[in-house]
C-alpha cells in the first residue's frame, strides 16, 4: 500500500478516536462512540499490516507470530472484560495502564535494537532526534508501568493503602530524575550503548515505583487519572519515533484526558496536584475500627422501621452514596428501596460527589450496574442547592464528603473541599457500620446534630430491612 | 690543443647549461600544471560547496523539518483533547478512562512494525522481533479488554424506563 494512503488511514483512525471521546458527552451517544473507537483501532492495525514498509519486510512467519500474539492477548483481555466486577474497575484500569506502559517500553527497545526497521538510522547511529524521542518514550513508559503496578496492588488490596514513607524520598526521586536526564543527554551526545538505554529503563522503573508508593489510598483516584495521562504521553513519545500520526493524536488525546481528570479529582478533594504527588495523605479505607476515643457524645440512633416511616412520608429524598455502599455491595438493595419509595410517590434523586468511589465516575457506574436510571443521578454542582428542599438525605457509605467541617473548620485536613450540603435537608439518615471516621480521619460534626439519625449496620442489610419495614 | 680543448669544453658547458635550463623549464611547467590542476580542483570544490549550500538553503526555505509538522499535530490534538474531554459528562468518567486506555494501545502499531521487520536474522533484530511479539500480546489484552469492558459499562447506563406511576409528583 502506498505510504501516503497509509498515513491518511492513520489520520482517519485518529479522527475516529476523537469521535469516540466525543460520544461520551452523553450516555445515548456513548455506545456509538465506543464503536468508533473500535473501528479506529482496526483501521490503524490494518493500515500497518498493509503498509509498504511492513509488506516489504514481513515473511510468513511474521504473520503467524502476529496472529498468535493477538490471540494470546485477546482471549485473556476478553475474559477479564466479561468477568471483572464493577467495584474492581479502578484496579482493572490501573492494570491496563501498566500494560500500555510496558508495551511502550518494549517498543522503544525494539526500535533501539533494530532502528533500520523503523527507518530511524543504523544500530549505534540512530538519529539524535529519534534517540531523544525514544528515551522519553521508554522513560515515561517505564514510570507508567511500575507506578500502575503499585496503584493496582494498592487498589486491589494486595498492598496496604497506607502511604509508605521512605526517608529522604524527595531527594531520592530528584536524584533519580537527574540521573535519567543525564542518561538521556549521554545517549544523545555520546555512544548509543544498549547499556545506557538499559540503565535509563531501570532508573525510570524505580522512579515510577517510588513516586506512587508514598501516595495513600485516599488519593488513588488522582493517581489513576495521572497514570492514565502518562500512558498517553508515552504513546505520543513512541508516535514521534515512528512518525505515526495515529499514535501522536491518540497520545495527545489520552494525555490531556488524564490530566483533566486528575485536575477534577484534585479539585474534588481540594488538594493541590503537587501535594498529591508528594504523597503521604490518607490511610486505609474505612479507617481503623477504633481510633476515635475522646469524648462520648450522644447520637440519635434509629431503627430500619424509623427510617422507613420517615422516608415513606417524605416528599423528596436525596440519596448520597459513597464507596462504603459499594464495599457492602448494597447498590442493588438500595435501588429496590428507592423503587418502593417511588411507588409511594416520593421524589428520589441521587447525589454524587466527584470523589465518591475510587476513580472518576466510579459511583455512577456502580449505580448504573444496579439499574439506577442515569437521569436520576446528579453531580454535586447540579444538586447541592436542592438539599434545602429535600425532606430526607439518605447518606449510605459516605462520610467526609458530607462533613460541614470542610466549610467551617480551617484547621481540618479537609477544609476547603467541596461537600454535599446534606445538613440543609429536613432529616439526615446516616447508614454506617460504626462511629469511625472517614478516610481523612476527621470526626463528622453532623452525627451529633438534632436532625440526624444514625442507622448502624451493614449497608446492604440496612436497605433490606428498610424494604421489609416498608412492605 | 689547448685551444681546441677549451673550445670543446665551452661547447659541453653550454650544452649542459642548455640541458639544465630545459630541465628547469620542464619542472616549472609541471609545477605550473600541478598548480593549475590544484586550482581547478579548488574551483570545482568551491563550486560544489556552493551548490550544496544553495541546495541546503533551498531545502531549508522550502521545507520545515518534518518533526515540526508532527509537533504541530501533537499540540493541536492536545487542544482537541482538552475541549472534547471537558464536554464528557461526569457520569461517564470511568468509561472515559477505560476507553482512553483502550485507544492508547494503538502503540500496537509500533510493535507490529518490529515483528514484520526484515532484520530478524541478526541477533539484535531477533531480540527486536521477540520484544515486538510480546508488545503485540500486551497491547491486545488492552485493546480487547479495554473496548469490551467499556461496552459492558456503557450498556448499563439506561434512562428511566416508563417513569414509575406518578413518580414526578
Amino acid at each position: 500500500m502506498n505510504n501516503n494512503l497509509t498515513a491518511i488511514l492513520y489520520i482517519a483512525a485518529g479522527i475516529l478516536f476523537i469521535m469516540a471521546l466525543r460520544g461520551l458527552s452523553s450516555p445515548e451517544t456513548s455506545r456509538r462512540g465506543n464503536q468508533f473507537g473500535m473501528i479506529g483501532m482496526a483501521l490503524a492495525v490494518a493500515a500497518t499490516l498493509f503498509s509498504a514498509r511492513f509488506l516489504e519486510g514481513a515473511e510468513w512467519t511474521s504473520w503467524i507470530w502476529i496472529v498468535l500474539a493477538i490471540a494470546a492477548g485477546a482471549i485473556p483481555g476478553a475474559l477479564i472484560a466479561k468477568k471483572v466486577p464493577m467495584t474492581s474497575m479502578p484496579q482493572l484500569v490501573a492494570f491496563f495502564h501498566a500494560l500500555v506502559g510496558l508495551a511502550a517500553v518494549l517498543i522503544a527497545w525494539s526500535a533501539f535494537l533494530a532502528p533500520v526497521a523503523y527507518g530511524i538510522g543504523e544500530p549505534g547511529a540512530i538519529k539524535v532526534q529519534s534517540i531523544i524521542e525514544m528515551a522519553i518514550g521508554v522513560a515515561i513508559g517505564a514510570i507508567t508501568f511500575s507506578g500502575s503496578l503499585i496503584a493496582f496492588a494498592k487498589l486491589d488490596g494486595r498492598m496496604s493503602g497506607k502511604p509508605i514513607i521512605l526517608p529522604a524520598r524527595h531527594i531520592i526521586n530528584i536524584a533519580l530524575g537527574a540521573v535519567a536526564l543525564l542518561l538521556i543527554i549521554l545517549l544523545c551526545t555520546g555512544v548509543q550503548s544498549a547499556f545506557l538505554f538499559f540503565l535509563l529503563t531501570i532508573v525510570a522503573f524505580a522512579l515510577g515505583f517510588l513516586l506512587i508508593v508514598p501516595i495513600g489510598g485516599a488519593d488513588m483516584p488522582v493517581v489513576v487519572s495521572m497514570l492514565n495521562s502518562y500512558s498517553g504521553w508515552a504513546a505520543a513519545g513512541i508516535g514521534f519515533t515512528l512518525e505515526n500520526m495515529a499514535l501522536i493524536i491518540t497520545g495527545a488525546l489520552v494525555g490531556s484526558s488524564g490530566a483533566i481528570l486528575s485536575y477534577i479529582m484534585c479539585k474534588g478533594m481540594n488538594r493541590s496536584f503537587i501535594s498529591v504527588i508528594l504523597g503521604g495523605f490518607g490511610g486505609e479505607d474505612s479507617g481503623p475500627a477504633g481510633g476515635d476515643g475522646g469524648e462520648e457524645r450522644p447520637v440519635k440512633q434509629g431503627s430500619p422501621d424509623d427510617a422507613a416511616f420517615i422516608m415513606k412520608n417524605a416528599g423528596k429524598v436525596i440519596i448520597v452514596p459513597g464507596y462504603g455502599m459499594a464495599v457492602a455491595q448494597a447498590q442493588h438493595s438500595l435501588r429496590e428501596m428507592c423503587d418502593m419509595l417511588k411507588e409511594e410517590g416520593v421524589d428520589v434523586k441521587y447525589a454524587i460527589h466527584p470523589v465518591a468511589g475510587r476513580m472518576p465516575g466510579h459511583m455512577n457506574v456502580l449505580l448504573a450496574e444496579a439499574s439506577v436510571p442515569y437521569d436520576e443521578v446528579f453531580e454535586l454542582e447540579d444538586i447541592n442547592s436542592e438539599f434545602s428542599t429535600a425532606d430526607v438525605a439518605f447518606v449510605i457509605g459516605a462520610n467526609d464528603v458530607t462533613n460541614p467541617a470542610a466549610k467551617t473548620d480551617k484547621s481540618s485536613p479537609i477544609y476547603g473541599m467541596p461537600i454535599l450540603d446534606v445538613e440543609n435537608s429536613g432529616t439526615v439518615l446516616f447508614v454506617k457500620r460504626g462511629m469511625s471516621s472517614g478516610y481523612a480521619g476527621v470526626q463528622n460534626e453532623l452525627f451529633f446534630r438534632d436532625n440526624t439519625m444514625m442507622l448502624f449496620g451493614d449497608a446492604k442489610k440496612m436497605c433490606e430491612d428498610i424494604i421489609k419495614a416498608m412492605e | 690543443m689547448m685551444f681546441f680543448m677549451q673550445d670543446s669544453d665551452k661547447e659541453m658547458a653550454a650544452q649542459t647549461a642548455e640541458e639544465a635550463e630545459r630541465t628547469v623549464e620542464e619542472i616549472r611547467e609541471t609545477a605550473e600544471a600541478a598548480r593549475q590542476a590544484a586550482d581547478n580542483l579548488d574551483a570545482s570544490a568551491d563550486a560544489l560547496n556552493g551548490q550544496i549550500g544553495a541546495l541546503q538553503a533551498l531545502t531549508d526555505t522550502a521545507h520545515v523539518n518534518e518533526f515540526i509538522y508532527l509537533f504541530a499535530i501533537f499540540i493541536l490534538a492536545i487542544f482537541v483533547g482538552y475541549y472534547v474531554v471537558w464536554s464528557v459528562t461526569a457520569a461517564l468518567h470511568t468509561p472515559l478512562m477505560s476507553v482512553t486506555n483502550a485507544i492508547s494501545s494503538v502503540v500496537i502499531v509500533g510493535a507490529l512494525i518490529a515483528v514484520g521487520a526484515e532484520v530478524a536474522d541478526t541477533a539484535a533484530g531477533g531480540w527486536s522481533m521477540a520484544l515486538g511479539v510480546i508488545a503485540v500480546a500486551l497491547a491486545s489484552v488492552n485493546i480487547f479488554g479495554g473496548f469490551m469492558v467499556t461496552q459492558r459499562m456503557l450498556a448499563m447506563y439506561k434512562k428511566k424506563e416508563k417513569p414509575a406511576p406518578k413518580a414526578q409528583g
